[in-house]
């Protein structure tokens, strides 16, 4: 492994010697955009947990006809927060915490350009996080009634009406995401200013890594996207407080508004959720396979174009709905349009490994999980896109299916490779390699024994969010075989926290460029020091460390920008 | 590609100045970006319902023309320009008198709005729960008087501050911020007004 | 042999007719749905050919170009920037696929949505509640629930329209075998259509998520001859009967708060809340396919109907012994 030592490098400052409440201040009050990406990341891993043994329990319920391990109202809460938590207080946090983490360190730059703004967005994330959990307790508003919610993650009216929602659960889910919200709004605006007004002399946007482009145009779409999330949530809470008539069907409400308005949002917040994938991997598949990524202005123009037009497909959500024949099929053509750029990255990246010298180390797997299992999810998503198909896989487990191999298959597979790769760099230690392919190998048996049974379910006329199903439909089988699943899939996120812990504390440490890296984060030590860099190489293309590592051979030479 | 096809402009780009859009900047259009969102969501829904109010009362029969409200809020659009301008040139007391006027001209279009609400309700018995108009009705130009009162708070502090004292000159940029943020404000209402008072009746 | 079991469980009331349970959208047997399955194997071939090729290619990239021990960590592989063929022809190609299947998506939707309606129409309205569906037959005058009879179309001319609404919070109706599903919207007006072209039991879900039963709304169509549907019809079409030897029963029927939540025609219970029960023995299942309709479940469901479906909205009248075998033997006497 040609690790570079940077003369660059400075010895690492000793274990730091403050008392418990200073180094508790230092967290609490920090500005500082590695700590709060770290605070970021953690809070995601910690709800990560939470939503997963939702997940478990809810496995465990279907597993067998007839079951009763849980009742409805308990399933009902534990599929809302579930799907609430792992949007909002996984996916989110992530986008943030890696873009805020590496952005600043990729562009050359100190800090972000708002730095008291971004520990606000933290913040207003974690507080948004607690009062919906706060639901468990609070929820039951003066009759007693309530709970958590049990809306579903999507909170469809008019079931969240007073009427037929009583208590205060859809409030906290409606006031807990919205609050939330604002902090990834206030993410987002960082980013896009950080990376428009702070890059470092050379760093043209055209050399920006790709990963910055991604998050930039990530945040773009945060900032686009949200809003109507959070009017529909205002409109919510003015029908159910001040007696609006929004979702109201009884005085002229429409039930089909709050679906436009939540899936004007819930569609690009699904790419908002898969694109920092899309930017891990197009650092690490680089890197492992020691060739630069193949077409790297199309893999930007593809990104583009997925972020416009996935502003303009949300009612392939509503195909049930009764749409005129016209509607449904522009939103059919135009959910097929987007599958087109997306593919095209699939292709790249594996162009890019094609011809290369593949090093299989865990940050490669897990890219290598995300592209076939991505590929499935993408297919599995041009099927619904044909509508007629979706007339009967819409809301049965075949979406289930789909949607969580982009969002595990994909999403979180190009996460856990993001964070061995940069583990080191954050902390100054290795994650173990063997640990790491354990953890691999055990969660990507485990995630498709789970998550492919369920498309035949769907295919079996299983609908979605029903706590138990009657024996005779032909659906015991794959259930069991789902459940099953689950075990492997714990097993190799044990694997991860324990990996995690072990190296943090006693692991092999790393110099400032583990893995031969080519941006600008690994011109400094491992941790970076709180100034980011002392000081900053030449850019003069898109790989500067290249160019200083090959200066017989640059990338600036080739006009590759 | 040809070795020898070394692209000068690199070279230049080190040697030239280094010129990138000023953060705040950035900042505050995209601020004024996602709150355009979030207005355009409740003006559709406004669109949407309109004439499918299930009862009265219905638009023309309680709407009256906000007019002086109207012009005086996009005056002071025109007042926080020239208090502007009198920053630039160091007239602090130029500055304090266009400023104040911007606030009071905002004032008055609160209280005009204020006063519309007080006879829809009182007189005309229009709530927001009496029916779809009245719903899209209060929370349009609801979400437009609480952004006018966010400007407002902004405005008067900037006015205490320089009522105390402060060197408010060393921070022309974020006053020019803060009247973009007005001037967003005003531009919401024309639309505001137009779908509300025009298309709506 | 399975279906043996699955009579023997369900008791069904109409001894040989065929109860279609397992719900593969792949085995249609009305026309919509067979225009589904036809569109899902279009596209089901493309992907299979489009994952066949790519995973390939991938799998083939990750063995092929692995680094090999021994081979020196300093040596890198040629630095490829991109290709523009290469990358035009797999841009062209998908957008070409993507065509062909929105072509083919545009039709099967104008077929299904814009299908002018046989000679032979049977209308009926839907309408969805937490949980439960009532069932009305405009042309007849009819309103029953839970279970759609409608008449059999071997040949295709005969088809029954179905107009979807709710009187509460949005449900859908599913019959994989039958139709893609439609929802049920409070305050708008859906359309589907359906042509059984096999008599039977069709079984289906709500397929919305509509409060905590949801689970348990389930769907029975039953697709008969046309004079049997129509002598159906004309069976549910009487007023309750009167039973004389139920005299006593229906008193203390009448006596308690059922009659304010159901209707009950020609009697005194006229409530639009529950389901109607005019004709209640002539069904299969209770509880909208929860449990079949055997006396034992019928007495155990109106002593506690928070057993078999815990939160729906029809209470436990906590009534005593004597007063429950008076509701049942009534009720019993519904035919």
């Amino acid at each position: 492994m040609a690790t570079i030592d940077y003369p660059l490098q400075r010895p690492q400052a000793g274990p730091a010697e403050f008392s418990f409440s200073e180094s508790l201040y230092k967290w609490v009050a920090t500005v500082d955009h590695k700590r709060l990406g770290l605070m970021y990341i953690t809070s995601a891993l910690f709800f990560f947990l939470v939503a997963g043994i939702m997940a478990t329990v809810m496995r465990l319920q279907l597993m067998v006809p007839n079951n009763h391990l849980v009742g409805p109202d308990t399933f009902n809460r534990l599929f809302t927060m579930h799907g609430t938590s792992m949007v909002f207080l996984v996916g989110m946090p992530m986008v943030a915490g890696f873009s805020n983490y590496l952005v600043p360190l990729m562009i050359g730059a100190r800090d972000m350009a708002f730095p008291r703004l971004n520990a606000f967005g933290f913040w207003i994330f974690l507080l948004g996080g607690l009062l919906l959990y706060y639901s468990y307790l609070g929820g039951g508003g003066l009759s007693g009634v309530g709970s958590a919610p049990d809306v579903g993650w999507f909170a469809y009216a008019p079931l969240t009406e007073s009427g037929f929602s009583r208590g205060h659960a859809s409030d906290y889910w409606a006031l807990g995401v919205l609050v939330s919200g604002l902090g990834s709004v206030a993410s987002a605006i960082n980013v896009i200013a950080t990376t428009f007004s702070m890059r470092c002399p050379g760093m043209t946007l055209r050399r920006m890594p790709v990963f910055v482009w991604v998050m930039l145009i990530d945040s773009w779409l945060i900032v686009v996207a949200l809003p109507p999330l959070s009017a529909a949530q205002i409109m919510l809470e003015l029908d159910r407080y001040l007696g609006a008539n929004f979702f109201n069907t009884q005085n002229g409400g429409s039930a089909v508004l709050w679906q436009h308005y939540f899936w004007i949002f819930g569609h690009p917040e699904v790419y908002i959720l898969i694109f920092p994938a899309f930017a891990i991997l197009s650092e690490v598949i680089p890197i492992f396979s020691r060739k630069p990524l193949f077409g790297r202005s199309a893999m930007v123009a593809a990104v583009i174009a997925i972020g416009f037009i996935s502003l303009g497909v949300w009612a392939h959500h509503m195909f049930a709905v009764g749409m005129t024949s016209w509607s449904n099929t522009f939103f059919a053509a135009s959910s097929m349009l987007v599958g087109i750029p997306t593919g095209i990255k699939i292709f790249n990246w594996t162009a890019t490994m094609y011809g290369g010298k593949l090093r299989f180390a865990t940050p490669l797997l897990f890219c290598c999980g995300f592209l076939l299992q991505f590929l499935v999810a993408g297919l599995t998503g041009i099927m619904l896109a044909v509508a007629p198909f979706d007339w009967q896989l819409h809301d049965s487990y075949f979406v289930v299916a789909h949607f969580h191999f982009t969002l595990i298959g994909g999403l979180l597979f190009g996460l856990f490779a993001g964070m061995y790769y940069w583990f080191p760099k954050a902390s100054g230690k290795l994650l173990s390699d063997k640990l790491g392919k354990w953890h691999f190998w055990l969660f990507c048996i485990g995630f498709n024994m789970t998550f492919i049974p369920l498309h035949f379910l769907g295919m079996l006329g299983m609908p979605r969010r029903i706590y138990t199903y009657a024996p005779g439909r032909g659906w015991e089988l794959w259930n069991f075989i789902g459940t099953l699943g689950v075990l492997f899939q714990a097993a190799g996120i044990l694997f991860f926290l324990y990996n995690l812990l072990y190296s943090a504390l006693r692991g092999q440490p790393a110099t400032d460029d583990p893995w031969d890296g080519w941006t600008l984060e690994w011109a400094t030590s491992s941790p970076p020091p709180e100034y980011n860099f002392e000081k900053l190489p030449v850019v003069r293309s898109s790989r500067p460390l290249w160019d200083l590592k090959h200066p017989q051979d640059p990338d600036w030479k080739w006009d590759s920008a | 590609m040809s070795e020898a096809h070394i692209v000068a402009q690199n070279a230049l780009t080190m040697e030239r100045e280094w010129k990138l859009p000023d953060r705040g900047t950035v900042g505050i259009v995209f601020l004024i970006i996602t709150e355009s969102v979030l207005f355009s969501m409740f003006v559709i829904a406004y669109l949407i319902y309109t004439g499918k109010s299930l009862t009265g009362p219905y638009p023309k029969d309680v709407l009256e023309l906000p007019i002086l409200a109207s012009i005086c809020l996009l005056s002071s659009s025109g007042t926080i320009v020239f208090a502007e301008h009198a920053l630039k040139h160091n007239q602090i007391g130029k500055f304090k008198l266009w400023w104040v006027a911007t606030i009071l001209l905002g004032l008055y279009f609160l209280w005009a709005t204020g006063a519309e609400w007080h006879k829809l309700i009182y007189q005309d018995h229009l709530t927001i729960s009496t029916n779809l108009f009245g719903t899209t009705f209060y929370s349009l130009v609801g979400l437009h008087a609480s952004h006018v009162i966010v400007g407002l708070t902004f405005l008067s502090i900037v006015f205490i501050v320089t009522l105390l004292g402060f060197p408010i000159q060393t921070q022309l940029r974020r006053v020019l911020f803060l009247s973009w943020y007005w001037h967003f404000v005003d531009a919401v209402w024309v639309v505001v007004f137009t779908v509300v008072y025009i298309i709506g009746r | 042999m399975f279906s043996r079991v699955v009579s023997a469980w369900l008791q069904v009331q109409v001894p040989g007719v065929p109860e279609h349970r397992i719900t593969n959208i792949f085995k249609p047997l009305a026309t919509p749905a067979a225009s589904e399955r036809t569109a899902a194997y279009l596209v089901l071939a493309i992907t299979a050919v489009i994952f066949v090729v790519v995973a390939g290619l991938i799998v083939y990239t990750m063995v092929r170009f692995r680094r090999r021990p021994g081979e020196s960590a300093l040596q890198e592989p040629p630095q490829v920037y991109g290709s523009n063929q290469i990358e035009a022809a797999w841009t062209v190609i998908p957008i070409l696929i993507v065509f062909v299947l929105i072509g083919v998506s545009a039709r099967v939707i104008a077929a299904i949505q814009n299908a002018s309606p046989p000679a032979q129409t049977l209308k009926v309205q839907l309408v969805g509640h937490q949980w439960w569906w009532e069932v009305r037959y405009p042309d007849y005058n009819l309103v029953t629930a839970n279970e759609i009879h409608v008449p059999v179309s071997p040949d295709g001319r005969r088809a029954t329209y179905l107009q979807l609404t709710s009187a509460d919070v949005i449900h859908s109706f599913w019959l994989p075998q039958l139709a893609g599903k439609t929802d049920l919207i409070p305050n708008r007006i859906n359309y589907t259509w359906i042509d059984p072209r096999e008599p039977g039991v069709y079984v289906g879900n709500c397929a919305e998520y509509c409060g905590t039963q949801h689970a348990n709304m389930l769907l029975r169509v039953i697709a008969q001859p046309q004079p049997e549907f129509l002598a159906w019809i004309t069976e549910q079409q009487k007023p309750a009967r009167e039973d004389p030897q139920a005299g006593d029963a229906k008193a203390v029927f009448s006596s308690l708060s059922c009659v304010s939540c159901h209707m009950i025609r020609g009697t005194s219970a006229v409530g639009k809340f529950g389901p109607d029960l005019t004709h209640l023995m002539s069904r299969q299942t209770l509880a909208a396919g929860v449990l079949p309709n055997t006396r034992e479940n019928l007495r155990a469901w109106v002593n506690d109907p928070q057993q078999p479906k815990p939160g729906c909205f029809m209470p436990s009248m906590k009534l005593t012994g004597p007063q429950l075998n008076q509701v049942v033997s009534y009720l019993e006497s519904l035919q």
